[in-house]
């Protein structure tokens, strides 16, 4: 078998390609090879079709998915409506107690003590003396009775009360304008929201449930309680709330869920 | 046909399956593969069937947030390309050409056929009433399974649509229901086409020419616009004949005769 000669071509360079030039760019080439993003996207699909052999874990492909799970966020927050409230359900439709869930088992809860518990303020406000329970006790309440859903499928029926987050906001001068509200857990939780869902009218900071102190294994003495975000974005335990123009990943978004959670 | 024939009608012929229409056909394959892979391992967080779990070595994404973000990421394609495979359907006729009408009577007279083993794969290019229906009825489907699917994802930024369905496990199931009727519809559908290969290889190719050259001539139109149906109805009409003559011809129904 003969071997066809390449075809002579004006285009074909006379001289062979100077390799040094590849060897002095050696780290900006492999920096374009790490911004995986497009081409993981292009293969996502291909990859996927290997079954028994799970991609996802794949940096490339990993980048790829989160870029669009970020992408998604900003597809969430355009979608948000801001005074469109939840439906909301009547007293008789409410479960209790309510469905426990967290990274751990309820066995594992921490009590907290709430005579000595305070809540931090942090960040973009303007006073930040911290609170007491007895005086979060005192701000007037409103309650809650929506629909609870976790991001695994599960929903239920949870009657919840508590001083609407806004006009906390208000009374302790926090920069409504900033973008993030971060919750600093008393187990090593943190959960953030945008400012447009911290300012939504049925966004509380719950304190009661069913008309009675939220008992530990749900958030005692504090937790956040959004209508318009999965359960995982309703922080429990609250000891501190940040207001942030900075973005920082939370415990579940670092781990590959959405960060923006809408619902 | 030589090479050099195919590629002298290349830009005027119509064939089975118009490039776009394959080129949707195949992303769909795709997307549907991670919707439904990434669905089932979501499925398995809170399964609505107790005896139901999907094994790992069939899902995608082997934690909870890889299926998630499988699932996040391929509605996209799923729905932006449906999107467009919707609106090529409409604007180029062909869905009223290729999917109407169904009649009850062509659909006993298929169903007979297919008992006496008599379907006809000759002619790739007219469906049978049973394939008008499951196409049809697999469009649909697609159709609920996204709007299903938008309201698990918004239950309450889009609380009026989700307020149809009665509630959030209402949603899921159906959503879950659409999936089934899909995964059913997929395994009659690849089945079919392994059986009859050529369906396989059309939807690669482009299958069979369509249009008579000879009308091409009398009515350039129709090969700018090859989607109107009246233009088109006649173009499939020498290829029906060459048929034995079975009562349930389509091209011999009027094209604009009403669906019942």
């Amino acid at each position: 078998m003969t071997i066809r000669k390449p075809t002579p071509s004006l285009f074909r360079p006379q001289k062979p390609i100077d390799q040094n030039v590849l060897a002095a760019n050696r780290a900006l080439v492999d920096d374009i090879n790490r911004r995986n993003v497009l081409r993981g996207a292009v293969s996502l699909g291909a990859l996927a079709l290997l079954t028994g052999c799970d991609v996802s874990e794949e940096p490339s492909v990993q980048s790829a998915l989160r870029a669009v799970s970020s992408w998604n966020d900003g597809a969430q927050e355009f979608l948000f409506r801001k005074n469109h409230l939840a439906p909301t359900f009547s007293p008789s439709q409410v479960v209790k107690p309510p469905r426990f869930n967290a990274y751990y088992d309820i066995e594992d809860v921490k009590h907290i003590d709430g005579a000595t518990w305070k809540l931090e303020l942090a960040g973009l406000i303007s006073d930040k003396r911290p609170w007491t329970a007895q005086q979060i006790y005192q701000l007037p309440e409103q309650e809650l009775i929506i629909r609870h859903i976790c991001v695994e499928g599960w929903d239920y029926i949870g009657q919840w009360s508590g001083p609407n987050l806004h006009a906390f906001f208000e009374r302790v001068g926090a920069d409504l304008t900033a973008k993030y509200v971060y919750f600093i857990c008393n187990d090593d939780y943190t959960e953030s929201i945008d400012m447009a869902t911290a300012l939504h009218p049925q966004t509380i900071l719950a304190t009661k449930y069913a008309g009675a102190p939220i008992t530990d294994p749900f958030g005692y003495p504090l937790r956040l309680r959004t209508s318009t975000k999965l359960g995982y974005k309703n922080a429990k335990w609250v000891k501190a709330i940040e207001v942030s123009n900075d973005f920082r990943e939370t415990y579940w978004s670092e781990r590959g869920f959405n960060w923006f959670a809408g619902i | 046909m030589s090479t050099a024939a195919v590629q002298s009608i290349a830009h005027n012929e119509q064939r089975l399956h118009p490039l776009p229409l394959r080129i949707m056909h195949w992303i769909n394959a795709v997307a549907i593969f991670i919707m439904i892979g990434s669905g089932w391992k979501i499925y398995n967080d809170d399964v609505i069937l107790g005896w139901l779990h999907f094994p790992d070595a069939i899902v995608i994404g082997k934690w909870a947030q890889y299926g998630l973000q499988w699932h996040f990421f391929g509605m996209w394609i799923f729905v932006l390309n449906g999107i467009a495979y919707l609106t090529y359907g409409v604007a180029t006729g062909r869905f009223r050409q290729k999917l109407f009408p169904i009649t009850i009577s062509e659909l006993l007279a298929t169903v007979n056929d297919a008992l006496h083993f008599r379907l006809g794969h000759d002619d790739l290019t007219v469906y049978n009433a049973v394939q008008k229906i499951l196409y049809l009825g697999v469009i649909l489907v697609g159709i609920l399974i996204v709007i299903t699917g938008l309201c698990l994802w918004k239950p309450v930024q889009f609380s009026e649509l989700a307020a149809l369905f009665y509630n959030f496990q209402t949603i899921r199931v159906i959503h879950f229901l659409c999936m089934t009727a899909i995964v059913g519809f997929i395994i009659v559908h690849v089945s079919l086409a392994l059986l009859v290969p050529q369906t396989l290889v059309a939807m690669v190719t482009g299958g069979p020419v369509v249009n008579d050259p000879a009308a091409f001539a009398a009515e350039p139109m129709a090969v700018r616009r090859p989607a109107p149906t009246h233009e088109a109805a006649p173009a499939v009409q020498p290829a029906a004949a060459a048929e034995p003559p079975a009562a349930e011809s389509p091209p011999s129904a009027p094209a604009d005769e009403p669906t019942p």
